[in-house]
C-alpha cells in the first residue's frame, strides 16, 4: 500500500528550562492509504501529541513529517490550516458536537468552511448522516441524542467533506463497549477508503481487532510497531 | 459560516436574553437620561427661542438670557445710532407676581413686548389676536398659565382677569410658546404696559433686540454694538449657547445627569461585557473545534464581531425604541423636559458600538490565544 503519513524522528517538548518535558522523542512511522492505524499506549506517553503534530495543530521542535507529500514543517500556519480545512477530519473524544446547531448543522460545518453554500452543505451532511443512520434525527440537537447517535454525527461531520485522512482521539472513550464497537464498525466501513488514512489514538483494548495496524508507544517513544492487531495485547 | 454564529448566538436563549437585556437598558437609560438633559437645557434656553430676535443687546455685565440687569431707556436710543442697525426695538423681562381671583398668587415670567412692532411676539395663538394687546389692560397668557391656574380651580380663557401687582390684567389670547426652565408662564403684553405692571426701578429696559440693515451680517452689527461702553450684543446663537454653558458651568445638572449616563455605560460593560465574554468562554471548546478543523482566524473574529454587534444593534433599537416612547409619552405631557437631537442616537450608538467592541475583543483575544490542539486534551 502506497504511504500517506511519514513521521520521520519528530521531537516535541513542552515547557521551558527545569519545567521542560519532551513529550515525543524521535518518533517515526508510516501509515497507508486504505489502512486504520491505531496509535496505542498508557496515558501520558505521547499518543496525542503525535496525533496533534501530525494533523497539523501543534508546532513540533525537530524531524519531519510529510502528510499526503506535504511537508509540514516548510508550510505555513494559514498553509497548514488551509490543508487541515480540505483534507483532514476529526474525531474527538469528546464529540464537541455544538449543542445549540442540530446534527444536520453540525455536520455541516466542514463543507462550510470549504466554501459551500449553506444549502448544498446541509444536503451534503444529511445525505452522510443518512449513511450512518440518522436520517430521521436530522434536526435534532446534541442533548436529544444518545451517546453512539452523537458519535454518529461527530463521524458524519468527520466524513463530510470527504478528507483523505481521519483523526479519531479517542472515539470510543465516552462510549459503552457495546456502542464503542458499533463506532468503530461504523468507522471502519464509512471511513475507510482506498485513497483514505484513518489514525486512530485509543487505550481502549476492545477495539484494538478493528485496527490494521497498531503502534504501540510509551514515554515518547515508539516502541512497537503490529502487523497483526488480532494477536497484539497491550502489557 | 456567519449564519451558524447567529444560530449559535439565538439558540443560547439565557445569554442572548441577558446580552440584550443588559444592552437594551444601557441605551435606554444614556439615551432617556441625555435627552432630558437635553430637554432641561433647551428650557434654559426658552426666552430665546420664544422672541426669537437676531441681535440681543443688554448690560456688559449680563452672562445668559436669564439674568436680568437692567439698562436705562437712553441704550435704546444708543443702540439705534449705531451704523448698520435696521431697527431696535425694546423688550421686557421680568418675574411678577399674579394674583388670582381666590386670592392666591402665582409667579409669572412678564414679557413686555415693543408696542408698535409685537417684536418677539408669541408665534403660535391658540385662542385671540395678537393685536388685541393694545386694547386695555390687555395680556396674552401660555399653556402653563391656562393648567397652573387651572390646577388652582381658575380657568383661564379669552376675557378672564386676573391682578399682577394690583393692577388688572385682562386675557386677550392663549398662547403655546416654549416652557421656562423654572416652569413660570409666560403673560405678554405691551413693553409700555409691562413697565406699569412691574415694580418701578431707576432702570427697566431687559434687552434690546436689534435687526441688521442688508449687507450686514448679525456678527458685524455686534462687533459695532459692542463698542459702546456698558452694552453687550450677541446674536441668537450665541445667546443661546452662552446660555446652556452657563447652565451647564454653574449648576449641578451635567454632573447629575452624568452620573447616570456613566452608570448606562457601567451597566453595559459590565452585564453585556461579562456575559458576551462567558458566552465565548462557554463556546472556546467549539471554537477550538473549529479552530482545528480548518477555521481561520478571521472567520472566528468576523463571527464573533457579527455576534456582539448584532446583539448592540438589536439591543440599541429596542433602548432607543423605548426612549422615543417615553420621549413621546413626556412631550404630551410636557413634562419632565426631553429632546432628543441626532446627536444623542449618535451618541448612544457609539457608545454601545465600543460596549460591544470591548466585549468581541475580549472573547477575540481569547480565541486567538487557543491553541486548536486544546481539542485534544
Amino acid at each position: 500500500m502506497k504511504t500517506a503519513i511519514r513521521v520521520d524522528n519528530v521531537v516535541k517538548s513542552f515547557g521551558t528550562g527545569e519545567a521542560r518535558t519532551q513529550a515525543l522523542k524521535g518518533a517515526t512511522l508510516e501509515a497507508r492509504f486504505g489502512e486504520l492505524l491505531m496509535i496505542v499506549g498508557p496515558s501520558g506517553c505521547g499518543k496525542t501529541t503525535l496525533l496533534s503534530v501530525i494533523c497539523g495543530t501543534l508546532h513540533f521542535d525537530s524531524g519531519r513529517i510529510e502528510v499526503f507529500d506535504h511537508d509540514l514543517s516548510t508550510m505555513t500556519t494559514g498553509q497548514i490550516t488551509r490543508f487541515r480545512c480540505q483534507h483532514i477530519g476529526f474525531i474527538f473524544q469528546q464529540f464537541n458536537l455544538i449543542p445549540t446547531l442540530t446534527a444536520v448543522e453540525n455536520a455541516s460545518v466542514p463543507l462550510l468552511l470549504n466554501g459551500r453554500h449553506q444549502r448544498d452543505a446541509e444536503a451534503g451532511a444529511a445525505a452522510v448522516l443518512d449513511q450512518v443512520g440518522l436520517g430521521r434525527r436530522l434536526h435534532a440537537y446534541p442533548n436529544e441524542l444518545s451517546g453512539g447517535q452523537q458519535q454518529r454525527v461527530a463521524i458524519s461531520r468527520a466524513l463530510a467533506h470527504n478528507p483523505r485522512l481521519v483523526i479519531c482521539d479517542e472515539p470510543t472513550a465516552s462510549l459503552d463497549a457495546a456502542t464503542g464497537k458499533k463506532t468503530l464498525e461504523l468507522l471502519k466501513e464509512r471511513a475507510l477508503q482506498p485513497d483514505r488514512c484513518v489514525i486512530v489514538v485509543t487505550h481502549d483494548s476492545r477495539i484494538f481487532p478493528y485496527a490494521d495496524r497498531i503502534v504501540e508507544m510509551e514515554d515518547g517513544h515508539i516502541i512497537g510497531i503490529h502487523d497483526d492487531p488480532k494477536t497484539y495485547h497491550h502489557a | 459560516m456567519l449564519h451558524i454564529a447567529l444560530k449559535m448566538l439565538f439558540r443560547d436563549r439565557a445569554k442572548y436574553a441577558m446580552l440584550i437585556g443588559g444592552l437594551t437598558f444601557c441605551s435606554l437609560l444614556m439615551g432617556q437620561q441625555t435627552s432630558v438633559f437635553c430637554g432641561l437645557m433647551m428650557w434654559t434656553t426658552a426666552l430665546v427661542r420664544n422672541v426669537s430676535a437676531q441681535v440681543w443687546v443688554m448690560d456688559a455685565k449680563a452672562e445668559q438670557a436669564n439674568e436680568v440687569i437692567a439698562l436705562r431707556q437712553i441704550e435704546l436710543v444708543r443702540v439705534r445710532s449705531v451704523p448698520g442697525v435696521a431697527w431696535a426695538v425694546p423688550l421686557y423681562v421680568g418675574i411678577e407676581q399674579a394674583r388670582l381671583a381666590d386670592g392666591s398668587f402665582q409667579n409669572i415670567q412678564l414679557i413686555g413686548l415693543d408696542t408698535g412692532t409685537f417684536t418677539g411676539r408669541p408665534m403660535r395663538l391658540t385662542a385671540g389676536r395678537i393685536e388685541d394687546l393694545l386694547l386695555p389692560n390687555a395680556v396674552i397668557v401660555d399653556q402653563v398659565a391656562v393648567e397652573k391656574f387651572r390646577r388652582k380651580g381658575i380657568t383661564l380663557q379669552v376675557g378672564s382677569t386676573f391682578e399682577v401687582n394690583d393692577k388688572e390684567a385682562r386675557v386677550v389670547g392663549i398662547c403655546h410658546v416654549s416652557r421656562s426652565f423654572l416652569g413660570q408662564p409666560y403673560i405678554y403684553t405691551t413693553y409700555d404696559r409691562a413697565l406699569e405692571y412691574a415694580r418701578s426701578q431707576r432702570k427697566m429696559l431687559t434687552f434690546v433686540l436689534a435687526e441688521p440693515v442688508s449687507g450686514v451680517s448679525p456678527e458685524a452689527l455686534c462687533d459695532r454694538i459692542n463698542q459702546l461702553p456698558g452694552l453687550r450684543a450677541v446674536t441668537l446663537d450665541q445667546l443661546f449657547w452662552e446660555t446652556i454653558w452657563w447652565y451647564i458651568r454653574n449648576t449641578g445638572i451635567p454632573i447629575s445627569f452624568g452620573t447616570v449616563v456613566l452608570l448606562g455605560i457601567v451597566v453595559g460593560v459590565a452585564v453585556s461585557g461579562q456575559t458576551f465574554y462567558l458566552f465565548v468562554h462557554d463556546n472556546l471548546r467549539y471554537l477550538a473545534a473549529l479552530k482545528a478543523m480548518g477555521a481561520r482566524m478571521p472567520l472566528l473574529s468576523a463571527m464573533v464581531l457579527l455576534q456582539a454587534f448584532f446583539v448592540g444593534f438589536v439591543g440599541y433599537g429596542i433602548g432607543m425604541g423605548l426612549t422615543a416612547w417615553f420621549g413621546n409619552a413626556v412631550l404630551r405631557a410636557e413634562q419632565p423636559p426631553f429632546f432628543m437631537p441626532w446627536q444623542v442616537p449618535a451618541f448612544v450608538a457609539a457608545v454601545i458600538l465600543f460596549i460591544c467592541g470591548f466585549s468581541a475583543l475580549i472573547g477575540l483575544v481569547k480565541i486567538a490565544r487557543l491553541e486548536p490542539a486544546v481539542v485534544f486534551r
